[in-house]
């Protein structure tokens, strides 16, 4: 077990693909020589050569759109999206095109295209680099979607994002880049498309993924003195989700509450609410509750505190569930 | 046939290529002139004179089945057997005559109208019409003939040719062995205004992919016309990127042939990409959906009849001794064979199964799908219980 930051677990991880899959390429603005903008792929040029790292042209469309053409020839292409907010100009070739060719020729044609996104805010910067835009994504069939939340989980996602024969994005939670871990280099965790249970409780599931998951951990020792135990899930998976991991925690608790930092309208938790309302009807005493977003362009830096789902904000919703 | 290497040092570039640093109007390449009368070329006529009376039928025969097939295809749409059909009568020699330059090894990244190149690439035509009658989104394996699945969504295919071609450069840097090969990316003057387009062109030229843009400048863009996509060729935007540009008669299927053959090897040999702007007309309308009678003019359509592709290469064929009557009279037998086959394929497609449809959208096991499928076999065998036929969805 070494220790780690989340964003030096995803250079190791991207390290140990280049070393070991000879298709695998990075590709992206900046990734090269500077290493990347948050320092992810920082040495890996020198290490591997431009021909595995490459510096792309400023054009996410044709980032996108080439990795498909060259992961059609049986390449497999690792994209690098700057910042969550720069990925609509590729929103096309991800969506019309990335998503659907396995299903447009039938079964027969994969394309494996890896994308990360840095996303979400708490950063203090500017418009476009705060967002997050993964419920986009996830209504789109034909894509997976993950988000690890710790350095063990970064270290080994995008290893398995690239080993899928399905096209994956992967959020990277930029703000977490930082937050060191635990990385156990020998042993794969659990499939990449599951969900796990963090903390163990009785009373509540407190529900978050990627940036959020460490504040929902605080919340939920903050219950703890409140007397209230709260079972905190790791949704790790976006797209698929995994209802059944939530499902046997809701079915013991009784009391859901949905954590994201995307606008809570049409996001993942309105979805993750209503299948676990159909599946746990009988065993809730509370309706499910979310944390998210409001309704608005992500705000300016000065007031995103007052946006983003803090320990608070989780204990409000964990109060109006537990006053049912 | 001229190698690549005599084609570029030329003393003299031939009219209608633009070198990279050429901004201006160029000639278009003509090897045949509207009459079907052969022209001289220093740089592309080599090509051409190096075909064999065979080959030189062949490109005649194969506009000749395409539009035979076109005929069949758009009364099947008629007759209610099609939703939609692209018709792409006009456009054939440029079809013809690009597709025959490729290699078994290049690759075709075509629009939704590149019927002519499907059939230069060995596909059958009737694999075609499944997208239309609505049973598949794609309808063949392209791997199988190095022609990729028709792409709606326009320009998006110039993106993935050229990272199809960027693959093949890594593929030669991994192993020498490789096959060197070339890609051609099909596009329209419409999708030339889309961005992907202009990206597709800024990375092949940084990379120096070995790829071709052919763009079949029909002049319309459903009922657009050319001027507003564009004051001035095409084919100058090429020195804008750095690479040569060569405009082409589009109706020429020697023409055509040749320039792309010369586009081919420049790719293939290392010296990066090339656009060819391949001047031709939408004889037909856009699509069997669309009426060319509210915005174009009876004249101008009449006009671009005279150009007709095939009457062209007839005539050449002709004076030159090079088919006889026998030759067209079993070309329009052959003609009515491919058509009744299209027809007899097309009418004995299944149904698609919807089931199908699940399995095709991940490559590996998706919990969320496989719990959408056993809904929607419990639910189809709700209605076995009943007694009562399988549902159909509302679309039988």
């Amino acid at each position: 077990m070494t220790t780690m930051t989340i964003a030096k677990a995803i250079n190791e991880g991207l390290r140990a693909t280049l070393a070991n899959d000879p298709k695998s390429f990075l590709m992206g603005e900046d990734i090269g020589s500077l290493g990347g903008v948050y320092r992810v792929t920082e040495g890996l040029k020198a290490e591997f050569g431009a021909h595995r790292v490459m510096d792309t042209p400023l054009a996410e469309s044709g980032i996108v759109g080439t990795a498909i053409g060259m992961a059609l020839r049986g390449h497999r292409p690792i994209c690098e999206i700057q910042f969550d907010g720069f990925v609509f100009p590729a929103f096309n070739q991800i969506t019309t095109q990335l998503a659907k060719i396995r299903t447009r020729s039938d079964g027969q044609l994969s394309a494996p295209v890896v994308i990360r996104i840095p996303y979400g805010g708490g950063i203090g910067s500017i418009e476009h680099h705060s967002e997050s835009p993964e419920a986009l994504f996830a209504h789109t069939p034909g894509l997976r979607i993950i988000t690890p939340s710790n350095a063990n989980d970064a270290y080994w996602m995008i290893q398995q994002a690239v080993a899928c024969q399905d096209p994956v994005i992967v959020f990277e939670p930029k703000r977490r880049y930082w937050l060191k871990g635990g990385v156990d280099t020998d042993n794969a965790p659990a499939d990449p498309f599951t969900a796990q249970v963090v903390r163990e409780g009785t009373d509540a599931t407190l529900v978050a993924y990627g940036p959020l998951v460490p504040v929902a951990l605080a919340a939920a020792n903050a219950a703890a003195e409140d007397g209230h135990s709260v079972e905190v899930i790791d949704l790790r998976s976006i797209s698929p989700i995994d209802f059944d991991t939530v499902e046997a925690s809701v079915t013991k608790t009784g009391r859901l509450v949905v954590a994201h930092e995307a606008p809570t309208f049409g996001g993942i938790g309105g979805e993750i609410a209503s299948r676990i309302s159909e599946r746990c009807f009988y065993s809730l005493e509370a309706p499910a509750i979310r944390v998210g977003g409001f309704h608005m362009p992500y705000p300016v830096a000065r007031v995103e505190g007052h946006y983003l789902p803090d320990i608070d904000r989780m204990l409000e919703a964990l109060d109006r569930a537990f006053a049912y | 046939m001229g190698s690549a290497q005599q084609a570029d040092t030329g003393t003299r570039p031939s009219a209608g290529v633009l070198q990279a640093n050429t901004v201006g109007e160029g000639e278009m390449v003509q090897l045949l002139d509207a009459a079907g009368a052969r022209r001289q070329d220093a740089t592309f006529g080599p090509y051409v004179d190096a075909l064999d009376a065979d080959t030189l039928r062949g490109f005649y025969r194969d506009m000749a089945l395409v539009r035979r097939f076109d005929v069949e295809a758009t009364a099947l749409q008629r007759q209610g057997e099609l939703a939609l059909w692209v018709p792409v009568v006009g456009q054939e020699a440029a079809q013809i005559g690009s597709g025959s330059a490729m290699g078994a090894a290049d690759y075709a990244f075509p629009t939704y109208r590149e019927h002519g190149v499907a059939l230069t690439r060995g596909l059958d035509l009737a694999d075609l019409l499944k997208l239309f009658r609505g049973v598949s989104n794609g309808g063949w394996d392209p791997r199988g003939v190095n022609f990729h699945l028709y792409t709606l969504v326009l320009a998006a295919q110039t993106l993935h040719a050229v990272g199809y071609a960027m693959g093949i450069q890594r593929d030669l840097a991994a192993d020498s062995g490789t096959e060197p090969a070339a890609v051609v990316a099909y596009f329209g003057d419409g999708a030339s205004s889309e961005g992907d387009v202009h990206e597709s062109m800024v990375f092949a030229a940084s990379y120096n992919a070995p790829v071709v843009f052919f763009c079949q400048n029909n002049n319309w863009a459903i009922s657009v016309p050319f001027e507003v996509q564009s004051k001035v060729p095409l084919v100058n935007r090429a020195a804008g990127y750095g690479f040569p540009g060569i405009r082409v008669d589009g109706n020429d299927v020697l023409a055509v042939y040749a320039v792309t053959q010369w586009a081919l090897e420049h790719a293939r040999s290392g010296r990066g990409p090339v656009l060819i702007e391949a001047s031709t007309y939408r004889v037909g309308a856009h699509t069997t959906a669309d009426d060319p009678t509210k915005y174009r003019r009876n004249a101008e359509e009449e006009s671009w009849k005279g150009k007709d592709p095939l009457q062209r290469m007839e005539n050449y064929l002709r004076a030159g001794g090079l088919a006889d009557e026998a030759f067209f009279d079993q070309l329009k037998i052959d003609g009515d064979e491919l058509a009744a086959h299209v027809r007899q394929a097309t009418l004995a497609l299944g149904g698609a199964d919807i089931r199908d449809k699940f399995a095709t959208v991940y490559a590996e096991a998706h919990p969320l799908v496989a719990e959408e499928l056993a809904w929607f076999e419990n639910y189809e065998a709700s209605f076995a219980d009943a007694g009562s036929q399988t549902s159909q969805g509302g679309a039988a």
